[in-house]
């Protein structure tokens, strides 16, 4: 997950698009909340963006989600002026987008944003190395650097030997990866990427969904990312953000779309996803019904009762080492040799990692009776994750089961 | 009754009026002509050194250099050797047949048309893509210059500048010009607009966008409208003769008037394979140069 600086590197406030002769002229009925068809009836202009207020925070996989028409390539086009907005503004990093002159505008496309395009948008008259430099080639880069920046690039993207070829002679996945190469060519901080795996067949796409994911790893890009395939979103997407007829319907990490939906709409989209692939061991973990944190066989055989569990998980200096069971405690108290400790009986069993995929923890957790231990690579223990819990978050909307088993 | 003869006769003008306005109009631009005539001549003038020196150039180069450097300029331009031979062999029968003056010199007048309607017509359909407004004012202008008679446009050219070389080119300009224009003006409407947004979108100033995006894009389509001006220069090349332009056109013109059949098929299938090799050349560069925007392995 990205680090959350104070401060969004870009801010969305009060944004408005309307199409058609005189824009101005028909803001009051927007705002009046008049519906988009309304709106086209009365006065033949079409409502493209409406009240869009969005902050985006450094570093992070930013994805606007929204069907054909909701306004999503119209709201990307926004972030460098591709598309001017009726109203509103777009603040990157200090600098108000919409108060640039064109040569401003010229610089600030060149310098700060690059963006991937649906049909790749690359030139077919450019070798893919030229196509790769282009971002150098406008900005005046000599040639010889330009060239050996896109190489390094074109390398990055495992395109590496395809420089001399043209954009038609590539597979489609090849393409888009030249256009990835010409995006980071630029090193802007931020990647605008409309609808960027859209036009790619499922295994490319999600091949080129790892690659970007992997890249992002690196490179700790700020990623605006634009699709129709709300598997994707949830796959790539540290927020995401609903558009609906040029509305936000919600802004949210990605469990919070899953788990809390806002409205029917966003509900109606949620109802098809794989939960298991997407959701993650610390969304559903709970803490332990038992923790067992005594030395005492006694005194813990004690809390179980209390707690009406016939397990516990062991700690000792707030370590985790491992579960144990009821009637191991028996055993041990009736065992006359001396110096059984808690912390001796526990037992090993499988933890899972934090952000493990309920999809590759649900085989686990089938061969074990107890909630299986979510600790991270430090051996930090996080919590439990119980059949129960996984269960329903699975097969229920939203409301993860309060009376856990664990 | 009098008043009823609009039944079986158009109410026309009276032709006392009609003939005041014809008298008007010709005194006007006569007038006009006489006026500005000699100062609309002198801006003609470095065109019409150039158009001599041209035709000089291609007759007093003895006829093998010509044929070796056109033959060159073929290869060169379509890397094609089916092309370059019957080319080569045409040229040959055409100075065999006794043609070869002639043909010089039209081709040094297509040519100098063709550069000229380049040079004037891709400006001119640029401005016409980048505008609306433009395109539905030039696209009438068009559809007049190509369907209007050329004799009737020749009329005041040659009131304004007499006989010769100029106001042929002129004539054949006006004529000829008009494909590139529009095609200029679709080619450039039709650049795939991802890969122009996507220009933009890494900072691209206008003319970065033109020379670097629209016009190589374009270039298929703009070769297409070169191809249909050369053509329509050379069809040109009959009527021009009648305004003294020197050329293939002037036996032909010789050959209506005297009913001499042989001459006027001979130079008649000398501008016909003037006409071919143009077109196949254009269109062979044309392929050459565009080859790997279309896909396929082969580049």
């Amino acid at each position: 997950m990205p680090e959350e600086t104070s401060k969004p590197l870009i801010q969305v406030n009060g944004l408005y698009k309307v199409f058609g002769n005189d824009p101005a002229s028909v803001m009051a009925d927007v705002r009046s909340g008049m519906s988009k068809d309304d709106i086209l009836a009365k006065t033949g202009h079409a409502v493209g963006l409406k009240d869009i207020n969005l902050d985006i925070h450094k570093g992070s996989i930013f994805v606007i989600m929204g069907l054909s028409g909701s306004g999503k390539s119209t709201l990307i086009r926004h972030f460098n002026r591709l598309i001017e907005p009726t109203e509103g503004s777009i603040t990157v990093d200090g600098t108000d987008v919409m108060s640039l002159n064109a040569k401003g505008l010229e610089q600030f496309r060149r310098h700060k944003m690059s963006m991937v395009f649906q049909h790749f948008g690359l030139m077919p008259h450019r070798t893919v190395i030229e196509n790769v430099g282009y971002g150098l080639m406008v900005q005046g880069v000599a040639k010889n650097e330009r060239v050996q920046k896109a190489k390094a690039w074109l390398d990055a993207v495992g395109l590496a030997g395809y420089e001399a070829q043209y954009p038609a002679q590539l597979s489609g996945g090849q393409q888009q990866r030249v256009g990835l190469a010409r995006a980071l060519c630029t090193d802007a901080d931020i990647l605008l990427m409309d609808e960027a795996f859209s036009a790619l067949d499922p295994l490319i796409r999600s091949e080129m969904q790892d690659q970007l994911i992997a890249l992002q790893e690196k490179l700790r890009k700020t990623i605006i990312f634009i699709t129709h395939d709300l598997d994707e979103a949830l796959r790539i997407g540290d927020y995401i953000a609903i558009l609906k007829d040029g509305e936000l319907s919600q802004v949210g990490r990605p469990e919070e779309i899953l788990l809390k939906p806002a409205d029917d709409y966003v509900e109606a989209f949620v109802r098809d996803v794989n939960r298991a692939r997407v959701l993650t061991a610390d969304v559903v973990m709970k803490p332990p019904a038992c923790r067992l944190t005594t030395e005492n066989l006694n005194e813990a055989l004690k809390q179980m009762r209390g707690e009406g569990k016939d397990y516990g998980y062991v700690f000792a200096d707030s370590d985790y080492k491992g579960i144990v069971t009821r009637e191991r405690i028996q055993d041990a108290i009736e065992d006359p040799s001396p110096n059984a400790d808690l912390s001796e009986l526990a037992e090993a069993m499988p933890t899972v990692q934090p952000d493990a995929s309920l999809e590759d923890i649900l085989p686990t957790s089938l061969e074990h009776p107890y909630p299986l231990p979510v600790v991270d690579g430090d051996g930090d223990f996080h919590g439990v994750v119980s059949r129960k819990s996984m269960i329903s978050v699975l097969t229920e909307n939203g409301e993860t089961g309060e009376s856990d088993a664990a | 009754m009098a008043d009823a003869s609009w039944l079986s006769a158009f109410p026309a003008m009276d032709r006392s009026d009609l003939l005041a306005i014809r008298k008007s109009l010709d005194g006007g631009y006569r007038a006009f002509s006489r006026t500005y005539g000699d100062v609309i001549e002198s801006i003609f003038d470095p065109l019409l050194q150039f158009l001599v020196w041209f035709e000089r150039l291609l007759l007093d180069t003895p006829w093998w250099l010509v044929l070796i450097c056109v033959v060159g300029l073929v290869y060169l331009v379509s890397r094609s050797w089916k092309l370059t031979v019957g080319v080569m062999v045409a040229f040959m029968l055409i100075g065999y047949f006794g043609m070869w003056e002639n043909t010089m010199r039209t081709m040094s007048i297509i040519t100098v048309c063709t550069l000229l309607s380049i040079a004037l017509g891709i400006p001119i359909g640029i401005v016409m893509a980048r505008s609306d407004r433009t395109q539905t004012i030039v696209t009438p202008i068009l559809d007049v210059m190509q369907t209007m008679p050329a004799f009737v446009y020749l009329i005041p050219v040659v009131m304004l500048l007499g006989i010769g070389k100029v106001p042929g080119v002129i004539a054949v300009v006006i004529y000829a010009i008009a494909p590139v224009i529009r095609l200029t003006n679709l080619g450039i409407r039709l650049v795939d607009k991802e890969v122009l947004e996507a220009a933009a979108a890494y900072g691209a100033t206008p003319s970065q966008r033109l020379w670097g995006v629209q016009l190589p894009l374009a270039m298929p389509t703009i070769m297409a409208g070169i191809n249909q001006t050369i053509m329509m220069a050379l069809a040109m090349v009959v009527i021009a003769s009648m305004i003294g332009v020197k050329g293939l056109g002037q036996p032909v013109l010789k050959s209506i008037t005297n009913q001499y059949f042989t001459m006027g098929l001979f130079n008649g299938l000398a501008i016909v394979a003037l006409a071919i090799m143009f077109d196949r050349v254009s269109q062979a560069y044309a392929r050459r140069t565009q080859k790997h925007m279309k896909g396929g392995n082969d580049a």
